[in-house]
């Protein structure tokens, strides 16, 4: 167990490693470049050069890769913003990531329990309306882009504000960024109920993907236990329809769905792209594209390293808890995965 | 595992299955609508010609989705855009099979150490979300169509290759394989006569519901901007334009998202069609 962890920590911190170094490297190969999308069309190329070497960005790729490692693992520095001058990287994160982290959990609350409950009911119902209305629901969940959903979302919901985290005229300073959950700590209420008006619709276009699939595993697994001896002799027992659903068949069936909801979680990275940019949600992905937009190299660097780390050890975490779940799986060689 | 279903027994069952159809009608309709989309369009998606002289305008019995902010014609761009859509698809999923095929294949026959290249290959790749690397990868080489496909070739290779080594690992060991084996036959034939024939069903199901993805993708990555300045009518790109005048009219952004999710429902139908009756394993489920 203790050499299966340290094999699989070993391996993220391999693979993060490489990520970032090819990351590096691509970002570099870009035809523009920071200096120049700066610059425009009236560039003196001697100034270029000449900025281009104040950066040190005409040293050999290899070079400029192991001195960017070196500043982040010796100082934990991430370089500065070549656009926003005032705002380090690391700051530049620290501002959009927040909003991210509140806009993905507020998606998992939304897709679990609903997409649990739809699941359980679907499985119950085979083959009648609920059944066929999940399975639908779910077709319609995966194959909608995220950016449609979004779009149709504030369509229809013209009443709900879109484009910010709080409102104009509500004054307040967050300090750690987690809006909802540190004004809920300091009881000022308003505060909370405006700045999840304002999370719904986004959280809402969010949770549409994982949503679906949830439904679809959950359905799958309890109609595997639902046929299984065990919850046949709970109902010749006489245990009503719902307490062999609750007590006897979920908790086996919820295996896999944990599985597949900690799976999710890494996705809800990448959706959140798209959905930020439908909102104008001021997190780390809508961030990051306007950083790959205008390729500035630093804040680049930053988001990627920040979303690598966060997508390996999620995964990492899940692994934990799978062999925690489910014992087996630590003693199976890489091949079972 | 069974021997393969004949395919009349097949093909018996996908018949039976009305969801199949349903997907297979819509794959069919959009691939009539890019193949048939000069005289299916009634004006033309770009260029001067296109020009209504109106922007924005409402649905009328000329312009029956209206017209967008360029003044061209919705309707004829949501039917020429499935063009764009399906031959990003199409290019980008081979180039995934193309790739990540023969790297599971071989990864999966040898084992050892070129499996275990192989697959930390896949683990970088799949260190971030797909849409992430796709983005980066578009930039990187010049925004530009063929980039998209490529891009969004590459995220798919993960799957491709991870089902392929799996299910090359199931009959590697199998009598048929070692038989071949012990008569003295070479190993690209083992891997390309051999082993292939069982290759072929997981690849078409896989094939057809990554069709699906990447049509996603592809809409996903123009969306966001990132392939660049282009007045090709593509149904990602209408749709980023369209956001931004709902209040006036609907129509330029309902259009391309109709479109998207119907072609996306029919790929994952057909796909799931075509599992249920390739692979009799998992009927009923």
């Amino acid at each position: 167990m203790i050499r299966f962890l340290f094999g699989r920590l070993a391996q993220a911190l391999a693979t993060t490693l490489v990520a970032i170094v090819v990351v590096f490297i691509a970002i570099r190969t870009l035809p523009t470049n920071p200096v120049l999308a700066r610059a425009g069309r009236h560039a003196v190329p001697e100034q270029i050069q000449a900025e281009m070497a104040r950066q040190g960005w005409d040293r050999p790729l290899l070079v400029q890769a192991g001195d960017f490692l070196q500043q982040l693992i010796l100082h934990g520095e991430l370089g500065d913003s070549f656009f926003i001058p005032a705002e380090s990287v690391g700051e530049g994160l620290w501002r959009t990531f927040p909003a991210t982290i509140e806009l993905a959990l507020a998606a998992l609350l939304l897709a679990i329990p609903i997409g649990v409950m739809v699941g359980i009911a679907a499985a119950v119902w085979r083959n009648r309306p609920p059944d066929y209305l999940c399975m639908t629901g779910s077709l319609l969940g995966v194959s909608v882009p995220v950016f449609f959903l979004g779009i149709c979302l504030i369509m229809v919901f013209t009443h709900l504000p879109t484009g910010r985290r709080m409102p104009f005229g509500v004054n307040y300073t967050s300090h750690t960024g987690f809006i909802v959950i540190e004004s809920i700590f300091e009881g000022r209420l308003n505060v909370t109920a405006a700045a999840l008006c304002h999370l719904y619709l986004p959280a809402l276009a969010l949770s549409s993907i994982p949503m679906a699939v949830i439904a679809r595993i959950t359905r799958s697994s309890m109609l595997e236990v639902l046929s299984a001896d065990y919850v046949r002799t709970a109902r010749a027992k006489g245990a009503s329809l719902w307490r062999v659903v609750m007590r006897h068949a979920l908790p086996n069936a919820s295996i896999p769905v944990a599985n597949i909801a900690g799976l999710q979680i890494g996705f809800l990275l990448g959706g959140a792209v798209l959905t930020e940019t439908v909102f104008d949600w001021p997190g780390l992905g809508r961030h990051l594209v306007t950083a790959v937009q205008k390729s500035d190299y630093n804040v680049v660097q930053g988001c990627t390293l920040l979303i690598a780390v966060l997508f390996v050890s999620i995964n990492l975490m899940l692994d934990v808890v799978y062999v925690w779940l489910d014992p087996r799986v630590g003693g199976v060689s890489e091949d079972g995965q | 595992m069974n021997e393969a279903p004949s395919h009349s027994r097949a093909w018996r069952r996908f018949r039976r299955s009305r969801s199949a159809w349903i997907g297979a009608s819509l794959v069919g309709l959009f691939v009539f609508a890019a193949i048939a989309a000069e005289f299916v369009a009634p004006y033309a998606p770009q260029g001067a010609e296109g020009r209504s002289g109106a922007a924005l305008a409402r649905p009328s019995a000329d312009h029956w989705l209206g017209t967008d902010l360029d003044e061209y014609d919705v309707f004829s761009r949501m039917v020429h855009g499935s063009r764009l859509s399906l031959l990003a698809g199409i290019v980008s999923v081979s180039i995934a099979i193309a790739i990540g095929g023969p790297a599971g294949a071989v990864a999966g026959y040898f084992g050892g150490w070129t499996d275990t290249l192989v697959m930390r290959a896949i683990d970088v790749l799949l260190t971030f979300p797909g849409i992430l690397v796709a983005m980066l990868v578009v930039v990187s080489i010049g925004p530009s169509w063929e980039g998209v496909m490529l891009a969004v070739g590459l995220i798919n290779i993960p799957v491709f290759c991870r089902q392929v080594r799996a299910t090359v690992l199931t009959v590697r060991n199998l009598e048929y394989v070692d038989a071949a084996r012990a008569v003295g036959a070479s190993t690209p034939y083992i891997l390309t006569r051999v082993i292939f024939p069982s290759l072929i069903n997981p690849i078409v199901v896989l094939g057809t519901l990554g069709l699906g993805t990447a049509i996603l993708e592809v809409a996903g990555l123009s969306f966001l901007g990132v392939a660049g300045e282009m007045d090709a009518a593509e149904w990602g790109s209408m749709l980023s334009e369209a956001k931004d005048h709902l209040s006036t009219t609907i129509w330029p952004a309902v259009a391309p998202g109709v479109a998207i999710s119907l072609t996306v429902v029919g790929f994952n139908l057909l796909g799931d069609g075509l599992r249920d009756a390739l692979d009799p394993h998992l009927e009923g489920k």
